[in-house]
Formats: structure tokens, sequence, C-alpha cells
């Protein structure tokens, strides 16, 4: 009875407030019909990167046409590629060396430029290392708040985002003409790279250039499926003791598993695996089908990163450890004999 | 002939990262009152890094600490003079008010411009709001470059050579001052600051100031329509052996 009792008291306030801002309503309703989204896709080496396809797929929430930007030296095939993408309408393309390494400084005017002549209402772009680094400097330069790892959207001005370590939901409504948002890579999965027919057109390019010189770059290879997409991850924290014993059990059972490897902040700190591998608030969110984990505790900040996995298993000595309380699968035992009898009877399996 | 680093450090006082934090029930935030509150970790990182710089004898003329917010961020800004910081400046900012990133930014940019500052050092993220949007925000409205998630900061000259961690891996930037970094985990280990140099913070100049003081209205632009518990997850329970777990995987559709 309290809590109907206080919402209709809520929803009175708020036809209050509404009534006296007629002006800023009928504006916004004209928004809604003219609404339309430009979904940023990154490229590496001349090839669209598919976790930035969540992008198209966060515009389809909002409805209204989707239109696709990509921009780099290989700007014409790029904009091939695109066009084949399922929900974009158009694609705009820009063909320049300048844009080839992803720098903020000078693809933030240029996002500007594309973004004024368009007229867009919503731009999104991937909450990668890429859209991080960029979307916040666009946004200032259009004097806009943006809403950074958007999980869910409610309307085409309210959106859910994890606060403290996603200890916290947040939903919040924009009140900025233009809403730019970065969308978390596992709740948006890839819109389909085949069978779209966006037509394509190209940008304008402001030719701003940038004060930052790329060096050069240092990425690890591996053959494995890439850590934030993968459908199975097999992790690893500072129980481990050494990188030697991280690379001699973990690999393994990653393998019989056909998983991502990732780790937790203490492994990465203590040098047992690379920092790209981390998953947590400061790392990685990772929602495989399986996630398992050996010597991890299940502090917060990695809890924030992987616990929208579908299931989670979990191997550590410490049965009072917090990752028991949110493993689905929890085995107490000596790590160092589970994860090799794991190991081979997945693989005696296979 | 390089130019004198002077050095913005700004800051941010955020709920204890080990705290975990617990929604209010009116469901309007989280619960702040007779919590834990500290130096965000990332900001640690940046004064750290503006302190070993001059270490390194690099020309750091000035090391200046700012934080807006409600009157307890004194205290977070005398944290950050114990550890090294030369001064400090308080904007005052009532705990309701509290500004967003965009708000931030402006302030920042016209305090960077009367200090005259030339190296802007931010945590990559606040681990409240966990947006990460400020240091880039400046480096925009600023029109200087910026480096983001750093793990590494060498400075030859006028030239700063940064390499960031992105996804897969590091690159490394290599820009000119003025410039703007944000700090990433791997850049540095933050000292303690040692009981004499706290006494000492008590003596360094804190400045008091006000968002009109620079011209900014501070005003939001995102309404809170609701903070909620994240739903939460039941612990399936513990198996037995290998086999269990292997069973209770196929089980879930797991494996």
């Amino acid at each position: 009875m309290l809590s109907v009792a206080r919402h209709s008291a809520l929803r009175t306030l708020r036809a209050q407030t509404c009534s006296k801002s007629l002006f800023a309503q009928t504006q916004s309703s004209s928004l809604a019909r003219l609404l339309s989204t430009l979904a940023i896709l990154e490229q590496k080496d001349g090839k669209i990167n598919t976790g930035s396809l969540g992008a198209v797929t966060a515009g389809q929430k909002l409805g209204g046409p989707i239109h696709g930007f990509v921009a780099g030296k290989a700007g014409k095939s790029l904009a091939q590629a695109a066009a084949k993408i399922q929900g974009l309408e158009k694609v705009i393309a820009v063909e320049n060396e300048a844009y080839e390494r992803g720098l903020p400084e000078n693809w933030a005017p240029l996002l500007v430029e594309n973004i004024k002549k368009g007229g867009y209402t919503h731009v999104i772009v991937s909450h990668s290392a890429f859209g991080k680094s960029l979307l916040p400097r666009v946004a200032a330069l259009l004097d806009v708040q943006q809403l950074s790892d958007v999980m869910s959207i409610e309307s085409e001005d309210t959106f859910v985002r994890p606060i403290y370590a996603g200890n916290a939901i947040l939903t919040v409504q924009s009140s900025d003409p233009v809403k730019l948002l970065t969308v978390r890579q596992t709740s948006f999965p890839p819109a389909e790279t085949e069978g779209g027919s966006a037509s394509v057109e190209e940008g304008v390019d402001p030719k701003v250039e940038s004060p930052t010189e790329w060096v050069s770059e240092n990425l690890a290879k591996s053959d494995r499926p890439e850590l934030a997409s993968a459908s199975k991850v097999v992790s690893g924290g500072r129980g481990l003791k050494s990188k030697e014993e991280f690379d001699r059990l973990i690999p393994p059972l990653a393998d019989a598993l056909g998983a991502a490897i990732g780790a937790s902040r203490a492994a990465v700190d203590s040098g047992f695996a690379d920092n790209s591998l981390q998953v947590g608030q400061t790392g990685k969110n990772v929602a495989p089908q399986l996630y398992l984990c050996a010597g991890i505790s299940g502090a917060i900040q990695h809890l924030a990163g992987m616990k929208d996995s579908k299931v989670i298993a979990c191997i550590n000595k410490d049965p009072d450890a917090p990752i028991f309380q949110v493993a689905d699968v929890g085995l107490v035992g000596d790590l160092f004999e589970k994860v090799p009898e794991l190991t081979e009877k997945l693989k005696s399996q296979s | 002939m390089s130019s004198k680093l002077r050095i913005l450090v700004p800051v941010k006082r955020v709920i204890d990262y080990a705290v975990k934090p617990r929604v209010k029930s009116d469901r309007t935030g989280v619960e702040t009152a007779n919590v834990k509150h500290s130096l965000n970790p990332f900001d640690e990182l940046s004064i750290e890094e503006a302190v070993r710089l001059r270490e390194r004898k690099q020309p750091v003329e000035d090391i200046l600490a700012v934080s807006a917010g409600p009157a307890k961020c004194a205290d977070t800004l005398r944290t950050a003079m114990a550890m090294g910081a030369d001064r400090s400046i308080h904007i005052d900012v009532p705990e309701d008010k509290a500004l967003e990133p965009l708000g931030v930014a402006k302030l920042l940019k016209a305090i960077a411009e009367k200090e005259q500052s030339n190296l802007i050092i931010l945590g990559k993220q606040a681990i409240d709001d966990d947006a990460g949007q400020t240091g880039q925000m400046l480096a925009g409205l600023l029109n200087w470059p910026q480096a983001t998630q750093a793990s590494k900061v060498e400075i030859s000259d006028d030239t700063i050579t940064v390499t960031r961690e992105v996804d897969g891996g590091e690159e490394t930037l290599k820009a000119k001052l003025p410039m703007i970094i944000t700090t990433d985990l791997r850049l540095n280990e933050p000292r303690y600051a040692s009981l004499p140099n706290i006494m000492k913070a008590k003596k360094k100049k804190l400045e008091k100031k006000t968002l009109a003081d620079y011209g900014v209205d501070g005003k939001a632009r995102l309404k809170t329509i609701k903070v909620e518990e994240p739903p939460t997850r039941q612990g399936g329970g513990k198996v037995e052996d290998v086999d269990g777990m292997i069973s209770k995987l196929k089980e879930l559709g797991a494996i």
C-alpha cells in the first residue's frame, strides 16, 4: 500500500513538472520522431572489430535509422564490409590514413563534424579502450554529459549502467540534445555481419592534425578465443603462486575446454599473467557461458568483471572464500591437484 | 631547454575500495553516511607519478592537488600533500550537488588556465561512478593531447612518451607539453605517507574556493531515476570432487 501511495505521489509530481515545461516536452517528442543513431565501428588493420558491432545492436533498441561510421586507411573496403552489417541503413566512411590508429585528437573533431552534419540524436560506441578514450572527448566538444558502460536502454533518454564496481545499478535520464553512449560488450551481442545492404556515403573530413604521435604497439599474440567475447573462460589468481605454475596449469585446462584465459588483478600484479588478461572492475568485463576459476578468492573488484557469467565454477582451498557465494559449482581443494585432474578428465572425455 | 613542469593533480574522495557499498532503501543512491572514505585509488597513482617525476630530477616547479566536493575533501587533499603535493585547492561543492564529469572538466579547465598548468595527471576512473571520462573531456576542452590508461610515462625535454594499456596489450604514444595523462593501476606503487610528512602537510597551503570563483555553474545533465541492488547470484553449493564438478557442469549445460 505504502509503495503504491508513494508511486502515485511521484506521478503527480512528475505531471506537475511536465506541465511547467511544455516547451521542453514538445521539443523532446519531435526529437523522438527524428531519432537517428550513429554507431561507431572500430577497425584494426582494415578489418572491422566484431566486439564493436554491439553498438549496432544497442542502436536497434532505440528504434529509428542507424548509420555506421568507419574511418581509416582502407576507408572504402571498410565501408563495403560495413554495408553488409544487418541493421545499418547507411554507412558513413572516411578514407584517410590519419585515422588508422584511432587517435582521439583527430577522431574527436572528425566525429563532431559528422554528428553535426547527420543531425544524430544518439551516438554509440563499444566500451572498449578505443571507445573509452575517444567518446568523452567528443562529448566535451559537443557539451554533452556522456553515459559510460551502458548495460540496458530503457527508452531514448533513459539508460541503465553499473556504478561502484557493479555493486549498484543506476537508471539515469539524460537531458542532453544528443545522447552519447559507450555500451557494455557483454550486454549487447554483435550484429550479424552478413545480409545487410546499407548505402555508403563519404563522410566529412575536417583533417585536424593530431598533436599525438603513435609510436608502437605490443599486443599479446594468442590463438585462443578473445577474452571479452569467449564463450568459456578459465581464470587463475594468486593461489597459483608463480608464473611457472600459472603457465603449467592454466593453459592446458583452457585448451581442454577451448576457453580463453583470464586472470585476477593479484595474478597480473605478481607478474603471473599479462595485464590484458585481467578480469574485473579495472580490467575486462566477461560474461561467458562458463567461467572456471582457480585460486581466486573473489574480491569485489574481480566479481565486478565476471558475475554476469552464465555458469561460474571455482576451485579454491579456502571454503570461506567469497567466490563460493557466487559459484554455481564450487570445489574445495588444492588447485595443484584438482586442476591437472580436471584437465585430464576433460581431455579424455572429448 | 625544457619548460618547467607545473603539474595539476585532480583527486576525488570516494567510498573506500574495500567497502561493499549499500544501496539506500529509498533507491536514491548509495549509503555514504558513516562509511569509510579514501582517496580514489587511481588518484593516488597520479600523485605518486607527479612526485616521482620530481624525484627523477625532472624540472617540476609545482604539484597542485585539487578536489571538488564537501568539506571532508580537505582530508583527501591533506593526504595528497602528505604524499608530496606542494599545495592544494578545495572547491566547496555540497554533497547533494555533486558534479558530473563534464562539470569537473570545465572546472579543471578554468583552474589549469589560471594556474598555468602544463601537465595534468588524473586517475583513469573514479571507483564510485566508474565513468572514466574526466581526463578525456578536459583534454577536449583544452584541446591538449591525451594519453589515457598510462602504465609508463617518460619525459625528455618537452616530449612525453606514454605507454598505455589497450585491449590485447599496450601501445606507445608521443606528444609535446602541455598534455593530459590518465593513470592505470600498473603505472606505479603509491607510497604511504609517513608521519613526519603528514605533519608537514598540515602546514602546506590549502585554498578554499567555490564554483563561482571559476565561473562554472555545475548544473547536472543527468537525473537519477533509481539506484538498485544488482540481482544476487545464488551460490549453487559445493561438490565433493573433480568428477562431481564435471557432472554438475554437464548438468548445467556449461560443457
